[in-house]
Formats: structure tokens, sequence, C-alpha cells
């Protein structure tokens, strides 16, 4: 029997909610041997993870139930709170599941902590993940399937055995699979967000920081399915983008007041791990030559990643908008996140050229007053709908 | 030998300030910074062209062969935040949209363009006509060009330096350096300087950064003698500023550091102390080791609550910014692009965090310090995440004392002088005890 909606929903806020992954532990528990490898954002190449038989877990900080008490002895107060978090999660033991942790290049701070995770936690596989800022095939390209391929070496090690390339491409074929229930799922939204609103679409994504990938992908279709089967009201609301949110995340409060306020969120950046890749790796020949090509060439922009020409700054953001019919931009950026912060003006005049208009705020991931924010959000909605009709 | 000179006085200070005192090699690097503010005003007239680059993992030799005049925005944003230049700047910058929570070197760069690009030393500084992007351990130099870029629309040029995650400078990091600078950056500079590579230039250029190397390293660590003849932070930054900027390479920093070298050794044969800004220091009661960099805006200020309690900074992370050199690193003319690139991928912000906390224990030891001080800078991140941990690390592993204090870069709103002044004088009271104690257990 098909699930509904809400059964749907309940499943994603208890994984959500759950600070002690109990579902990676579950699953580790299930067959003696299984192992699982924690990651932050922006991206690894979880492929290779899955392709070890391993649980690729995504690590997207404490959110706001969690208390930081530890981890605020390690960070001065103009840090922002994601390291903390995860600080925190790691020294009270709630990562003990994790067999190893992958600390992606995306800011000094991230950068920085993969070092205090090698001090901390030393009986743990512990490796940054550096993506090549050169897009060529011949020199970032050859650097990253370099690094790729110690990363499989690695994860083969702690496995017990290596990592074939056809476990590989079987892994990309799964992956794939998830990316385009994860498009479908963006694209059902854009097309009627009145049906799948982001407070549930966001749940149902963070479902697959957890869940095997195989699962995610059913739940991913399961939920777009449950949704469309039931009809909800259409509201006169503001079509918007929102971007900034790419490491460190809101609190669901926050994405549900934006909703509250006259927003439709037609398109963001959480959790781009799942669609980093544009579209599907190619599942036959070199399989780390494959994701190396596609993180090259077909990936998203996104502030971690170098813009190699100035025509190129905020492309992917102006296209977004455009394909998703936004009709505004809400910047919505961690406190002390530089990536996000540093950005914002270059996009902002973006969409200054092309007269879209903005709204900008700050966030932490355990902001708890959200009148300012709905007001905000409100505001900017209501000059939208203003202005359009103008 | 020392020369009073007239320092320009704080704008906040309504006291005069009484002329500050250098040595030679100080006064020498002075001119030779203002200097190269001049040769870039006038590039363009003369036909030049202007690159902008970063301090750490420059690659200064490979650029002066296509005879670029140089310009180091950190260098211009730290003059400017010494001159008293630097807040109205960030301000201004803040104004057109730059968020509070941002690097202020990124804002002060910002806001001198807004204020009609004048440099430091008042004469215009020129637009680039080539933004390379070397982008040795911290993120946000990458934003940083991309900014420029956007307002200049000149062309950038990056070198993508990979972290050493590992705490390891790998073979694939390498050769990834090595083929982005023959493949990527040459071309680029041939491109836009109209000059073709000429590799035994380089060789050239590259062996006179070694022999300024080999005498800035015994200039650094003459510093393990007692009393230290320098400050290894505060003094340290006017010996750093020739060869970590424009100048490494050139005959004029080959002698700037053979002239400091002697400098130095004189001042270790008459057994004196370090110079500071009010004359020699008369004694040493603390020897210190600093990690972070240090504040612009209050320089002066900064350095008397040291020198006042007769404390000596013997070494300092900040003077590995630009090139750690005194565990063995020289540029070397035989392998110069591979050189290069092992210089870019050993900058200090590029090292991890083990690797910093064995280099702060290994120098706590080496000199005889008696402690570590951060110094914990607002702005910078690549410096400060994680600060507190290597606090705790290196006083477990030394059991030494350390402490930490807080400011910033170039933003004067961020130098609470009473702060940092009280937490100095707790730490030194701190350090007394512990000697004290263990004068006792000895007893």
């Amino acid at each position: 029997m098909s699930q509904t909606v809400q059964q749907i929903m309940e499943r994603c806020q208890a994984l959500f909610d759950d600070l002690n992954f109990t579902s990676v532990k579950e699953w580790k528990a299930a067959v003696p041997g299984r192992k699982a490898i924690g990651f932050m954002p922006v991206y690894v190449p979880r492929e290779i993870i899955h392709a070890a038989g391993m649980l690729p877990v995504g690590i997207m900080g404490g959110g706001d139930q969690l208390e930081v008490i530890q981890g605020d002895a390690y960070y001065q107060s103009y840090i922002c709170r994601i390291p903390r978090s995860t600080l925190e999660l790691g020294l009270t033991g709630r990562l003990d599941c994790l067999d190893g942790m992958l600390f992606p290049s995306i800011c000094d701070v991230i950068r920085n902590l993969s070092g205090m995770w090698q001090i901390l936690f030393k009986d743990k596989y512990v490796r940054y993940f550096d993506v090549p800022q050169n897009y060529q095939d011949g020199v970032g390209g050859e650097y990253y399937i370099h690094e790729m391929q110690v990363l499989r070496d690695d994860i083969g090690r702690i496995a017990g055995k290596p990592i074939t390339d056809d476990a590989l491409r079987a892994s990309i074929a799964v992956y794939n699979e998830n990316r385009r229930a994860v498009q479908e799922l963006y694209k059902y939204r854009a097309t009627k967000p009145w049906q799948a609103p982001t407070s549930e679409v966001y749940l149902v994504l963070r479902a697959g920081m957890v869940l095997p990938v195989e699962e995610h992908t059913q739940l991913v279709r399961d939920y777009i399915a449950a949704t469309d089967a039931v009809a909800r009201p259409m509201r006169d609301n503001a079509r918007i983008v929102l971007t900034g949110a790419f490491c460190e995340q809101p609190p669901l409060g926050l994405i549900k007041s934006i909703e509250m306020a006259g927003c439709y969120i037609v398109d963001d950046d959480f959790m781009l791990v799942m669609r980093m890749l544009f579209d599907d790796v190619v599942e036959t020949g070199d399989p780390l030559d494959e994701l190396s090509k596609s993180f090259l060439h077909r990936s998203m922009q996104t502030s971690s990643k170098y813009d190699e020409f100035k025509k190129d700054k905020g492309k992917y953001l102006l296209d977004s908008t455009k394909l998703n019919a936004g009709e505004g931009v809400i910047f919505a950026a961690p406190s002390f996140c530089d990536p996000a912060l540093l950005e914002r003006p270059m996009l902002q005049a973006v969409l200054n050229e092309h007269k879209i208009p903005y709204t900008a705020f700050k966030y932490a991931e355990n902001t708890g007053q959200m009148a300012p924010i709905r007001e905000q959000a409100g505001t900017f909605a209501d000059s939208i709908k203003l202005w359009s009709a103008a | 030998m020392t020369t009073p000179i007239q320092m320009t006085p704080p704008q906040a200070s309504k006291k005069p300030v009484p002329p500050a005192q250098k040595e030679d090699a100080m006064l020498l690097q002075k001119e030779m910074i203002n200097r190269n503010y001049h040769e870039l005003a006038t590039a363009h007239d003369r036909g030049k062209k202007v690159a902008a680059t970063f301090v750490p993992g420059n690659l200064n030799e490979l650029v002066m062969c296509f005879d670029f005049a140089r310009s180091l925005p950190e260098t211009n944003a730290l003059q400017n935040g010494m001159r008293k230049k630097s807040g109205k700047m960030i301000m201004d910058a803040e104004r057109d949209g730059h968020s509070e929570d941002v690097c202020t070197y990124v804002k002060a760069d910002l806001g001198m363009m807004l204020g009609g690009e004048v440099g430091p030393t008042g004469e215009p500084l020129p637009r680039p006509d080539l933004l390379l992007l070397s982008y040795t351990g911290c993120f946000t130099f990458m934003k940083w060009f991309e900014l420029i870029r956007q307002k200049y629309n000149c062309e950038t040029t990056m070198l993508h330096v990979p972290y050493q995650g590992d705490g390891k400078i790998s073979q694939n990091m390498r050769d990834y350096v090595v083929k982005q600078i023959k493949e990527n950056v040459i071309p680029s500079l041939e491109r836009v300087s109209g000059v073709k590579f000429d590799i035994d230039r380089l060789r050239q250029y590259m062996k006179e950064s070694a022999k300024a190397e080999d005498d800035l390293v015994q200039v650094l660590q003459s510093a393990k003698k007692r009393p230290s003849p320098i400050d290894g932070y505060f003094g340290a930054v006017y010996y750093i500023g020739p060869i970590f900027t424009a100048f490494r390479g050139t005959t004029e920093a080959t002698q700037y550091y053979d002239v400091l070298r002697r400098e130095i050794e004189q001042r270790v044969r008459e057994g004196k102390g370090p110079i500071t800004p009010e004359g020699e220091m008369a004694e040493e009661k603390y020897r210190l080791v600093v990690e972070g960099p240090p504040n612009w805006t209050h320089f002066r200020e900064f350095w008397k609550m040291f020198y006042d309690e007769g404390a000596v900074v013997v070494t300092s992370t900040y003077a590995k910014v630009g090139g750690v050199y005194d565990f063995g690193f020289r540029h070397d003319p035989d392998h110069p692009i591979e050189s290069l690139a092992e210089y870019c991928l050993g900058c200090y912000t590029n090292l991890n965090l083990p690797q910093r906390i064995d280099m702060i224990c290994k120098y706590i030891d080496e000199y005889q310090a008696d402690g570590l001080l951060i110094n914990s800078i607002k702005s910078c991140n690549s410096f400060s995440a994680g600060q507190l941990l290597i606090l705790r690390e290196v006083e477990k592993r030394t059991g030494k004392p350390a402490a930490f204090i807080e400011s910033d870069l170039v933003d004067p709103r961020y130098f609470s002088p009473a702060n940092i002044k009280n937490r100095l004088e707790s730490y030194f009271q701190m350090i007394k005890q512990k000697r004290t104690v263990a004068a006792g257990a000895v007893h």
C-alpha cells in the first residue's frame, strides 16, 4: 500500500530530529562488518563510498535542537556555527557510528576542522577532500582523478577489499538514479510549489543524508506520487529562488517562515551533494575519469567553486530564476560564512543588471527568532506582487 | 645603528607620538616598499603592465620574468591600516553592500577602489592588467579576485594550490601546481605582457631569492640567542616585507638581507636586545612565540604593550606566511618551476593543524620560549579557525602557558587596547608564577 504524504513526512521528520543517527546504527547492525563514512557539505563523490559497500552519511551540523557546549569551547565568537555543532556531535559520541569523516574543500573553517578532527578523533579515518579549481581535463582533471584514487584506496582498505571498477560503475548507476529522482522532485516543486512545500522537500532531501541511496531514491519518488495524489490549495505567493544555504543549514522553522510569509521556494542550494552533478555520469568507461568529467564540465556553480570567467558569475542563479519562473531571489547566508557572504555582492550585481529583485538576511542553524525573517520575507513577497502587478 | 624617524601619528590619539626608532634595515625596507608604490603609480605611463597577486604563494620571480610591476593587495591593505586609512575604506565597502562578517583586507581594498584608487603613499594605484590568483592557504583570496575582476573586468589567472590536508605534499599536488604554472600561468603572463618566457632569467632571479632566504633565516634564527637581538613578530614584519612581496629575487632584496644580517650579527656580538620604536629594549623578561597576524591599525600601541613589559617575541608563525624557510626550503634555480610549486604548497597557512601545532611546539623548544600567545584575527578564518585547539595542544605538549587575545587586521573597531593589555598583563603574571613554581620545585 502506498504511503501518504503524512506518513512519509513523519518518517523524514524523525530522521531529521534524530541527532543520534539511529538509522545509521541500525543499518550497520543489520549486517556485521558494515561501515559508514561521514561527509560535510558541499560535495564528495559518494559513489566511491557506496562502491565499497559502505554508507555515506551527510553531516549537516547539529541544527537548532542541539545544545552546543563543548563545541563552543573550540571557536571564537566570529566563526560560524556548523563546525561547533559538528564537533559537539563528535565529542558527545553521537558520531561514533561513523568509521571516518570527509571534509570537502569549501572554506577555511571546514578545512581546518579536518585537522582538528585528526587530533580529536585519532582512531578515525579523516580526509580533507580537495576538488580542483582548474577545470581542464589534463590539469585539474588529472589531479582530481588521483585524489579520488587515493580516497578509493583508503576506503577500500577500511572495507577490507579493493573497490573494483565494476563496483564503481554500479554505484554511479545507483547515484544517477538518485540524481534523476531529486531532479524530478525539484522540477515538480518548481511546477507546482503548492503541492510540494519546501519545508517538506527539504526533509525528504535531508533523509537522503542518512538513508541508503537506493532507499532514498524510492522515498523521493514515493513523496512525489503521494503529494501529487492529493490536491492542495494554490496560493498567490511570490516565486523565489533561495541561495547561500549550501553549508550550514537554516533551521526548518526558517524555511517554514519564508513560506508562511508568502513565498514559494522554486529553487535552492540545500544539500548540493545531491545535485552537484547536473546529469548522469557516464556508466561505462573509466569510472573515476567519468566522475571527474562530470565535476569539471557539468556541475553546479556554487561559491566554493572558482568561476573561470567574469561572464560566468551568477549564471546558474540567473538561469535558475528564469527557468523556474522565479520572481525574486532570497540571499539566506549563515552568519560569518565567507564563501556565501563574499559571493553575495557579485550575485546581487548580476541580478541588478537583469532587474531581478532580491532581499538578503543572515541566519545561524540555531536561529530562534523568526518574526524578523517572516516580516522581511513577507515584505519582499508583497513588493514582488505589487511590482509585478504594476 | 638606529635612526629616529617621524611616524604618522595615530588619528585616534590626541597625544603627540615621539619619533620611532628604527634599524637602518627597517628604513631601507620602507624606502623599497615606497619605491614599489611609485613604480606602480607610474607603470602604465612607462609602458609597463601591472600584475596583482597575493603574498602567500606569490610567484614573484616568475612575474618579474615578464616585466610586470607587482601589486599585492594585502600589503596595500595593511599599509593603509598602519597609516590609519583603512577604517573609512572598510566602512565604505560595507555601505557598498559588503558584509560586516567578512575579511577586512578585502573590504579595505574594495573601499580603496571606491575612494578613487589612491594607494597608501598617496600616489594612484593603477588598475591591474592581470590578476594572478595564486591561491595558497586561504579561500578568501579566490573571492577577493573574483570581486576585483567584476569591477575591473581584467584577465584573471588561477593557480590552485591544494591544501596539505594530510600534512604532506604529495607528488600529485606538486604535479598539479607545476602543470598549472606551465600550461596556464606562464601562457597568461606571456599573453598579457607580450614578453616571451625565458627560463634562464627565472633561474637567475631564483639564485638571488635563495641568497636572500639564507640571510633571512639567519636573522630570524638569531632570536634563539639570549637576549634576542630581534623581535620575531613586530620587528620581523619589517624583515619579511621585501621577500614576501615584490622584491624576492631582486638584487635589491639580496642586498637588503645582507645589510640586515650584518646589522643583526653586530647586535648579537654586542649582546643587544631588539630595537623598539622607543629605543633598544633594556631587559628581556619574557620570551614568547606568537601565532596569528598582527593588528595593523594600532601596530605601535600593540607592540608597546609587549616591550613595556620586557616581552620579546622570539618567533612567530606570521613571519612564515609568505614562505617557510627555516626548515630548509629554498627556491632552487636548478628546478625552477618545481621549486615554485613547492614554495606555494609549503606556506604556513597551507599547513594542516597538526603541522602548525608541531611547528609551534618546536619553536617553543628551540627558541626557549616561555609560552605561546595567540593573536586571533576576526578577519582571518584561515589562521583563526582551530586556534583554541592549537592553544590546548601546545600547552599540553610543552607544559608552557598559552594565552589568547583577539583583534583584527585592519579594522580599527576590533582593537580594544584595554582588553588586550589586561590579558597580556595577566599572561605575564602567569608566566612569572610558573617560573616561581618551577624554581621552587628545583630547590
